[in-house]
């Protein structure tokens, strides 16, 4: 056996306790590591933001209703990527690459209108190291938590597109749907995290 | 299993298998610790004859040793990289990503781990951030000199000191990889524990190796991204100029710094979070080396299984509620402070059950004193005397008179440093047969555990008394303080045992290198163990077992049964 074939074979062994593959587990705690660094950062804007006092008030900054829009197409490109994992678990190949196609294209107009809104806030005067509104932290923390953001979600973009290509060259399987799909949940659940805690409170 | 031709770079370089990997990571790691001792020698060589010259050292280290003097950058340096290679380089990579990566399959009777490409990228990862922290001493400015904690504004201020410039920064890089590469491994253990052990093999009656190994790579995956968070922020600070990190109102000679906003708090949380758990990433393989060792040469089962492995998951559990006892005097709130307190003492219940479940499987046994076993029995004396002024420091009205002294230097070299080492050691000599196929000196290796057990205590003991008498951690020229003048001799004495303590381990670096080729040739189960590993041959190819995997009938611990004939019985027999 070459050394590739014994690395891909099936050794077998029990699946208990879980009952799952290790490939889905090993996604499973990839995102428990990942959504701890978000924790990380999260954790860190409370600290500063109690330790600093003076925090803006962010609907004077922002325009929540955009911000909403926003939540509402990464929502709404988690619901199609829902329905992918369903048609790929049903055998339904087409299907599935369609939905992942749709998905593909809600993470675009997410990260587009990120870019808008980073241009926006840059212009305002919003920069690295200060700001027209308070402390210099607050937008200090506000481009590297949505920044962290945006790359989790262009990573999540590019498994898709990596998912939905080998689709096409017919090579394709449901698990691998499902765990591009378990890490694009993942994403968006983390941005409902930051727009509650970085920008609604 | 049959094995394809396979070229050189497949089989040693780039290789799939998990005990090559393995044992790519000791030789990484056993460079990594050569490197770390040499730099404890250079530590010991100032504080023991503080600013002589040693003109052939400026050959070296032209600027660290201008004209052979130690200046004070270059001390900073080479604590903080001594700490920082030794903590993260050798005694997480050889214990956890060298023996988990080489026992963990062997152990659960699979054919390799779950993710063999991930596994060989894991160590590719980490090869790249060893290299970084080495160059990072002949930069300009030296290397990283913040201590391996990193403290800001130290770390964050690029013009603060020397070491802040360019060393700091590849030493963010370095740990960066590291981070990377440990979060590869950890995610590679426990779905191949959880997923891939042989028919049988619950997991309760898994080797307590094992069950070190699960916790380690569970503790790993939840620890490190706090450090990545802190390192990532960390970066923004120093090359981004955000504040972070930073409050108003630092100056760097007279110059103030126009940072404002951050605390230098929010590193120490960030860090000590995985900073604590960390200790265990260390600590915890050692336990299960040693609980296997004790078993096999005591020819007794392991006392009090369950309760081992309930305690390996509440020291894990407990590890992350404790790391506030590292900032009692970062000006925390005294009401906080007593609630570490708490979770602090609360772990020496689950280590003492440990201690006592070793005490119990020792006690009238008739122990078989190989090397192995000398130094697992090594491991519970150093972890009893670090245990002990562990209590002490966890106590926060005692750690603000002791923080920051010697005593706490004296403190991890027992418990963390020593305990993790010599439970590496012990697991070198007892599986040492299966990694090569040979067996090591038995005599060779037991100079080198007398002289290391030894000159161990002779180095670290006294630590103790130097903190009580007020000599402070980090510094330079005690004799500056007339204070502390008396304590010269003391610091000779462990300078000398450092000599000694060092030379010790070229012993064993001859007979791990001599023993490969040299060493008597090793049956099957040489120690008559009963672990599951001990069925593949002398020296398994990849993929293990030559025929199917053996099935697990039993524990890894039964041994001395009464009314058999044999005083073991294998795992894989019915």
């Amino acid at each position: 056996m070459s050394q590739t074939a014994i690395a891909q074979a099936d050794w077998g062994g029990g699946a208990s306790p879980f009952g799952v593959t290790w490939q889905k587990m090993m996604m499973w705690f990839f995102i428990v590591t990942d959504a701890l660094l978000f924790a990380g950062l999260l954790v860190s804007y409370g600290v500063v933001r109690i330790a600093t006092g003076d925090w803006p008030a962010q609907s004077e900054v922002f325009s929540l209703t955009y911000i909403a829009a926003m939540t509402f197409v990464l929502i709404t490109s988690s619901a199609t990527m829902a329905c992918g994992v369903k048609a790929a678990e049903l055998g339904r190949s087409a299907r599935a690459a369609q939905f992942v196609w749709l998905t593909i294209l809600g993470g675009f107009i997410f990260l587009g209108m990120q870019a808008y809104e980073w241009s926006v806030f840059i212009h305002e005067g919003g920069g690295i190291t200060g700001n027209p509104w308070g402390s210099p932290t607050f937008s200090q923390f506000f481009f590297i938590i949505t920044g962290f953001h945006g790359f989790h979600v262009l990573t999540g973009v590019t498994v898709l597109l990596v998912v939905a290509i080998r689709a096409a060259m017919g090579r394709y399987s449901p698990a691998g749907v499902e765990n591009a799909g378990l890490y694009w949940h993942f994403v968006d659940l983390v941005w409902v995290f930051v727009f509650a805690l970085f920008y609604l409170v | 299993m049959e094995h394809g031709k396979q070229s050189f770079v497949s089989r040693y370089i780039f290789s799939f298998d998990h005990k090559m990997i393995g044992k790519q990571y000791f030789t990484l790691a056993m460079t990594m610790g050569f490197i770390g001792g040499i730099l404890a020698v250079l530590i010991r060589l100032q504080l023991g004859f503080p600013s002589k010259p040693w003109p052939f050292l400026e050959n070296l280290f032209p600027v660290g040793m201008a004209s052979g003097i130690m200046t004070p950058e270059f001390y900073v340096s080479l604590f903080t990289m001594h700490g920082t290679i030794m903590v993260f380089f050798l005694l997480s990579l050889l214990p956890v990503s060298g023996f988990g990566n080489f026992l963990i399959p062997l152990q659960i009777g699979a054919r390799d781990m779950a993710f063999p490409f991930l596994n060989m990228l894991s160590f590719w990862t980490v090869v790249p951030g060893a290299i970084i922290i080495i160059i990072s001493f002949f930069v300009e400015g030296g290397a990283a000199a913040s201590g391996w904690t990193a403290y800001p504004p130290l770390s964050a201020i690029r013009s603060a000191i020397p070491g802040s410039d360019l060393g700091q920064t590849l030493w963010l890089v370095g740990m960066i990889f590291f981070v990377a590469s440990f979060t590869m491994g950890g995610l590679n253990f426990v779905v191949t524990i959880l997923n891939l052990r042989t028919r049988g093999l619950r997991m309760m009656r898994m080797p307590l190796t094992t069950w070190a190994q699960f916790v380690v790579g569970i503790l790993g995956l939840l620890s490190f991204p706090a450090l990545a968070a802190g390192a990532l922020l960390l970066t923004f600070d120093r090359s981004l100029g955000t504040s972070f990190f930073l409050p108003a109102g630092i100056f760097i000679g007279d110059t103030l710094m126009p940072h404002e906003g951050g605390t230098p708090l929010l590193w120490q949380h960030l860090f000590w979070f995985l900073g604590h758990p960390e200790v265990y990433i260390i600590m915890l393989p050692a336990m299960g080396f040693t609980s296997d060792i004790l078993a096999t040469f005591c020819r007794r089962p392991i006392f009090g299984y369950r309760s081992m492995v309930y305690a390996i998951g509440a020291i894990g559990t407990l590890s992350f509620l404790v790391w506030g006892h590292h900032m009692f005097v970062s000006g925390m709130s005294p009401f906080l402070g007593s609630l570490f307190v708490v979770t602090t003492l609360a772990i020496a219940i689950p280590s003492a059950v440990k201690a006592f479940n070793w005490l119990f499987t020792i006690a009238r046994a008739r122990i078989q004193f190989t090397s192995a076993s000398l130094f697992g029995l090594g491991v519970v004396s150093l972890f009893v005397t670090g245990g002990l002024t562990g209590i002490f420091l966890g106590t926060n009205a005692v750690d603000i008179q002791l923080h920051d002294t010697y005593f706490v230097v004296g403190h991890f070299h027992f418990i963390m440093a020593g305990a993790g080492l010599f439970g590496a050691f012990g697991a070198v000599y007892y599986w040492y047969p299966k990694m090569f196929g040979r067996m090591l000196s038995e005599r060779l290796g037991k100079i080198h555990f007398w002289i290391t057990f030894v000159a161990y205590y002779a180095v670290f003991f006294p630590m103790h008394y130097l903190g009580v008498s007020g000599m402070m951690r980090r510094i330079y020229d005690p004799n500056v303080y007339e204070y502390l003048q008396p304590l010269q001799p003391v610091n000779l004495f462990i300078t000398i045992a450092a000599f000694v303590l060092f030379a010790g381990q070229l012993i064993f670096i001859y007979n791990y290198f001599a023993s490969m080729a040299r060493g008597k040739p090793a049956t099957e189960n040489p120690w008559n163990a009963a672990g599951l590993e001990w069925s593949t041959p002398p020296h398994p190819g990849h993929g293990n077992w030559e025929g199917e995997i053996p099935d697990a009938h039993r524990w890894p611990y039964d041994y001395s049964e009464p009314g058999k004939k044999r005083d073991f019985t294998p795992q894989w027999e019915a």
